[in-house]
């Protein structure tokens, strides 16, 4: 240790958060008396300009090297006091705050007894601040270049946004086109404007921009690295079609052996497919796909005397001999768009969705009133003998959401709006019909939305108050067996057809990214972000950050909005060129270490690993952290049987002394 | 216990029910009772209004079906707070004879059917039944249930499976006749003071017995040994897993065929509440000859036929059509030739309707095992 610690304590009132319950005269009095301390002081607000200035200028006319602030949690202001010693020429490590808000005042009455708790923290932090060393941050560079995982209309506006900043996006989806989910919509709520039309541009643009290079059909394996220089492995499935040669003309998919066959995923299941195809018309890009589980040739080894798509291809661009590709680069950020799954509604089986083909869900009806649908748009329905015009059409909301018995007790947030749109999808084209929605609420919280609701209600769209409970069949009829609360009326309500408002859930694949990106689950098993009002779109796991559905149930104006916050976010480092790296930081002491690697089994950032050194002629094995990726949350210490690996300014000799403080305070 | 404390608003969670309606969109009895339970969910957290509630006629109509609870998006079970009513009237003593009877008997002789305890196990007579002892173990331990034991018309049940557990060399043993009610019907009666006694007895009478597993004949006896008593050691199951199981390994052999049109009904104990759908069916099926047909309302969405929820002791005032009428009707259009049903109160209040429905020349109402004991041998 070099000069000799010259303490100053700034005791902060926080309005009267903290004064109100801590004598903060009492605790700077008694402040001033401890050992190396040389000013203790209190103040209103330390957070404040003025505050900060009563620092500084202490520092610089006391020469104090070693501050405590007793305030608030480090979690908000630390950065803001390490900012302030440093423009006064301390190293800002030399700092040590003494929680008596969210430790102390808050969460005690009595004031005898907060006051001299408060005491003993700041009695801590100055044990402690003594013994602190000197940091220093360092800075890496950023490879300026960004990856986004999924290409629905979160992942597609992501990557427009970085790659029209002027970085390099590699846009990830794992399906054969971009689009996501909107691009299944008809109409969207609540200003109707045709779904294709406003995301068709969208997704051009994302395959021709110069900066973007769109790996669909495509997932990714592996990443590894750190903020600023991800390592990144993608697989590129096989299409045994090539990409250069396919011209999209589509003869394949029409004389396919099997065409026309399959459930299409797009069409929900309600069109048909060949084992060649093309997801839908704007798929993008327009090149077709060959499912091996379908395909004859793929799947059985035979297709005929010799496979139907490669006598009719004229551009020669089937290639059966086609494997899966291997692609990998380096990027600055990531952003995970990832999206959802519609609640699959076989989970209530007291609706008889898997018993009636009249029973259908949200997702299921935008395919029905879409032009480029399964019926060409007209509202066509099979009630089990015949195909019908329904002339009594009942919505359900709130299936699957807000339901603890299948484990959902959030809200989706669409299902009100989407079924007030498709009641007037249905409105517009079966002008006769009875339309009825069955709520519990109806939230209609956005720009615009309950002016959609009110409009839809006066199409003649009857609201009744109720969950229904079941449905049944009786002759030809469905019979949705609920009550109408508002008139405490138990219902047997007969229709031809019933509309599930199916929510949102989380993808049931997440896992394999929580596990390549280090994400967590929040309790409603979306992705987590890093604060759920300051950090919206960062995640616990530095450069990595969320967009859209994946994150927690949305709409599409929130969709956009969060993407776009994640793309500027992300364009941070890449905009710097630089990323920083803190500085408290795990070490290793080499020389005692005794390369058992306990630390690098229990680290949870993966940041230690195991090398050989020469040690007095000795190769010897001992652990390494990569400082990038270590948070120096100290779990490794803990793990240390010879205590060789401490993260700094957590250092033994550092925080005994600090709980020593507090056990020898009585 | 701690519920002398707890306001009627805490112990059934009356604060969490968002006035959805699923329970009584759910509720079976609506078509033909004025009972609207969401709305005694409201009501009940008014706590002067109380008094006035359990003295309506309509929360005796409640069968207990648990229709309401399952279907519950916040995990309420509003027939309880009926049942909460029911105790009220119960403490008063107001309540119908035959209800303080049924009580009183299970207080007394260890069953709601007024039947003395020594004659529990007369259904036995003339079979080679095995019999537990405390403290030896076996690997599968029968709970008989009142109503099987005393009931002649449910009898067979037992009986049949008794032969057949003998017969594929089954290691059993039947409880002694000290076996007492499992309380399902003391519970929904609203006895709360008799029901917690009986959990209490029970379960250390039946602790003593070791076993794998103890298997129930009634789903009423399942049901309730699953979900109202914790501390048991013998994991519990119905007998319908049972059979399964020895089906699948091949124990138990068919001799001739039934011919026969079978719908199967699902008890609200057995189905809905425990989830048992397969077990039943697969049992069925695998009798040559058999047809299994099912009604429009089956597995979750089965119609309950009422005689659940201590209904066996009072009558619905409701002069309209009884479900278990509506029930067979249904089997009747379908084509059915047999009703087949695994529990004693199905069997009793579906074969009722028949008979008032006149249609006993053409149609049958039987429990499963009373079909396998004529069709099996091991
Ligand atoms: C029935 C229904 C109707 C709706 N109607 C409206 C409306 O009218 N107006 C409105 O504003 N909102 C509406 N919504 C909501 C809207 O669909 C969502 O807000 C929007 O789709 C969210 O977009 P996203 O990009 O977050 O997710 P998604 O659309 O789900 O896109 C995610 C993409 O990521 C891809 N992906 C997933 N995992 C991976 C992986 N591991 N690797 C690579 N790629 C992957 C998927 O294939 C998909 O392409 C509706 C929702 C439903 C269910
Ligand atoms: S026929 Fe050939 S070029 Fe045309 S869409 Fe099919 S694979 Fe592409
Ligand atoms: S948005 Fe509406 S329908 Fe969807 S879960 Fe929320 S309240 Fe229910
Ligand atoms: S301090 Fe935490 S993050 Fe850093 S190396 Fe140790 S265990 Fe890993
Ligand atoms: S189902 Fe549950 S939440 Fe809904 S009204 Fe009934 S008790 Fe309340
Ligand atoms: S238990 Fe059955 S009969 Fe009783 S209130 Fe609930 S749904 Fe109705």
């Amino acid at each position: 240790m070099t000069a000799k610690p010259k303490v100053g304590v700034y005791i902060c009132h926080c309005g009267i958060n903290i004064a109100s319950t801590v004598d903060v005269e009492t605790v700077e009095e008694y402040a001033q008396k401890l050992p190396n301390v040389k000013v203790a002081r209190t103040y209103s607000y330390m957070c404040s300009e003025p505050g900060q200035v009563l620092i500084k200028e202490d520092i610089k006319e006391q020469g104090l090297n070693r501050i405590v602030v007793a305030s608030c949690s480090p979690r908000m202001h630390e950065p803001t006091f390490r900012k302030a010693i440093q423009e006064a020429g301390l190293n800002p490590y030399f700092l040590e705050m003494a929680n008596i808000r969210e430790q102390c005042s808050w969460v005690h009455e009595d004031t005898g007894e907060a006051t001299e708790k408060a005491k003993k923290l700041i009695t801590a932090s100055v044990a402690k601040v003594r013994l602190l060393e000197a940091l220093e941050s360092k800075e890496v560079d950023a490879e300026p270049a960004a990856l986004v995982i999924g290409a629905g209309i979160a992942g597609i506006q992501a990557a427009l946004d970085i790659a029209d900043a002027g970085f390099k996006t590699y846009l990830v989806e794992k399906t054969p086109s971009v689009g996501g989910r909107m691009a299944q919509l008809d109409k969207t709520f609540p200003t109707l404007d045709c779904s294709a039309c406003i995301l068709t541009p969208k997704m051009v643009d994302c395959a021709s921009h110069p900066n973007i290079e769109l790996l669909s059909y495509s997932e990714v394996e592996e990443v590894g690295g750190y903020i600023g220089n991800f390592d990144v492995k993608v697989r590129k499935k096989a299409r045994y079609v090539d990409f250069d040669k396919c011209t999209g003309c589509g003869d394949c998919a029409s004389e396919c052996r099997v065409a026309d066959r399959f459930p299409s995923e797009f069409d929900q299941g309600m069109g048909k497919r060949s084992a060649i195809y093309l997801p839908f018309p704007q798929a993008v890009p327009a090149k077709y796909t060959i499912d091996p589980e379908s395909c004859l040739y793929l799947s059985r080894g035979k297709c005929g005397k010799s496979p139907k798509c490669q006598e009719v291809c004229g551009a020669g661009a089937i290639n059966f001999e086609q494997e899966d590709e291997f692609v990998e680069f380096k990027v600055g950020a990531i952003i995970v768009a990832t999206g959802f799954d519609p609640f699959d509604a076989s989970r209530k089986p007291e609706y008889g969705y898997d018993d009636y083909p009249n029973v259908i869900t949200g997702m299921e009806m935008e395919r029905l009133v879409s032009a480029s649908g399964p019926t060409g748009g007209k509202v066509l329905i099979s009630n089990g003998e015949e195909e019908i015009e329904p002339k009594e059409v009942a919505f359900i909301k709130c299936v699957g959401s807000r339901d603890e018995s299948v484990g959902n007790e959030y809200c989706s947030r669409v299902c009100c709006m989407y079924t007030a749109k498709q009641a007037h999808l249905i409105r517009e084209k079966l002008p006769d019909a009875n339309i009825r929605i069955y709520y519990m609420d109806v939230r209609a919280f956005g720009k615009g939305y309950e002016e959609f609701y009110d409009r839809v209600r006066r199409e003649n769209v009857r609201y009744i108050r109720g969950n229904p409970s079941e449905i049944f069949k009786r002759g030809n009829k469905l019979v949705v067996k609920a009550e109408d609360t508002l008139t405490s009326t138990p219902l047997e309500d007969e229709v031809d057809m019933v509309v599930l408002g199916v929510g949102l859930e989380p993808r049931a694949d997440m896992r394999k990214m929580m596990d390549l990106l280090r994400l967590s689950q929040s309790p409603d098993r979306f992705f987590l972000e890093a604060h759920p009002k300051l950090r919206p779109v960062d995640t616990a796991t530095d450069g990595v950050f969320l967009a859209g559905c994946c994150q927690g149930p949305k709409d599409i104006p929130d969709t956009v909005a969060q993407a776009k916050g994640a793309a500027s976010s992300a364009l941070i480092p890449l905009a710097r060129g630089k990323v920083t790296i803190d500085a408290q930081v795990a070490e290793v002491n080499e020389t005692t270490c005794r390369g058992c690697g306990f630390c690098v089994e229990i680290c949870p950032y993966s940041a230690i690993e195991m090398v050989t050194v020469n040690q007095f002629g000795h190769e010897v094995e001992v652990a390494r952290v990569n400082e990038a990726l270590c948070k120096g949350c100290g779990s490794c210490s803990a793990a240390c049987l010879s205590d060789s690996i401490q993260p700094k300014s957590f250092r033994d000799r550092q925080i005994l002394p600090q709980i020593a403080a507090l056990g020898a305070m009585k | 216990m701690s519920t002398e404390s707890q306001t009627f608003t805490e112990k059934y969670d009356l604060l969490g029910c968002i006035q959805c309606g699923r329970c009584t969109g759910g509720c079976p009895v609506t078509v033909r009772a004025d009972l609207n339970v969401r709305q005694f969910v409201n009501d009940a957290y008014d706590e002067d209004k109380l008094g006035q509630l359990a003295r309506l006629a309509e929360i005796w109509d409640c069968t207990a079906c648990h229709t309401c609870a399952v279907r519950c998006p916040k995990g309420l079970k509003p027939l309880e707070v009926l049942i909460g009513l029911r105790s009220m009237i119960v403490e008063s003593g107001k309540v119908e004879p035959t209800v303080r009877d049924a009580l009183q008997s299970v207080l007394l002789e260890g069953n709601p059917w007024e039947k003395p305890r020594a004659t529990r196990q007369d259904w036995m007579e003339g079979l080679d039944v095995k019999i537990a002892e405390p403290g030896v173990h076996v690997e599968n331990l029968f709970f008989v249930c009142c109503t099987n034991a005393y009931d002649p018309r449910v009898q067979v049940t037992a009986k049949n499976l008794v032969k057949l557990l003998n017969k594929a060399g089954v290691d059993y043993a039947f409880l002694p006749e000290d076996e007492s009610c499992c309380g399902s019907e003391v519970f929904t009666l609203g006895e709360e003071g008799l029901f917690e006694m009986t959990v209490e007895d029970n379960t250390e009478y039946l602790n003593e017995f070791k076993a794998d597993r103890m298997v129930t004949l009634s789903p009423h006896c399942f049901t309730t040994y699953n979900t109202h008593f914790p501390d048991l050691k013998n994991p519990v199951i119905h007998y319908t897993q049972l059979m399964d199981e020895l089906i699948q390994e091949g124990k138990l052999a068919w001799k001739g065929e039934l011919a026969k049109k079978i719908v199967y009904h699902d008890p609200c104990y057995l189905g809905k509440q425990s989830g048992i759908f397969d077990e039943p069916r697969r049992v069925l099926k695998s009798i040559p000859g058999v047809e299994l047909l099912e009604f429009e309302r089956s597995r979750e969405r089965s119609l309950c036929c009422e005689g659940g929820g201590g209904k066996m002791w009072v009558e619905s005032e409701s002069k309209k059509e009884r479900l278990a009428e509506t029930r067979i009707k249904d089997a009747k259009e379908l084509g059915a030739d047999i009703v087949a049903a695994a529990c004693p109160f199905c069997v009793l209040t579906l074969e009722d309707a028949m008979k008032t429905l006149g249609y006993e020349e053409e149609m049958r109402v039987a429990e499963i095992m009373e079909l396998l004991g004529e069709f099996t041998e091991a």
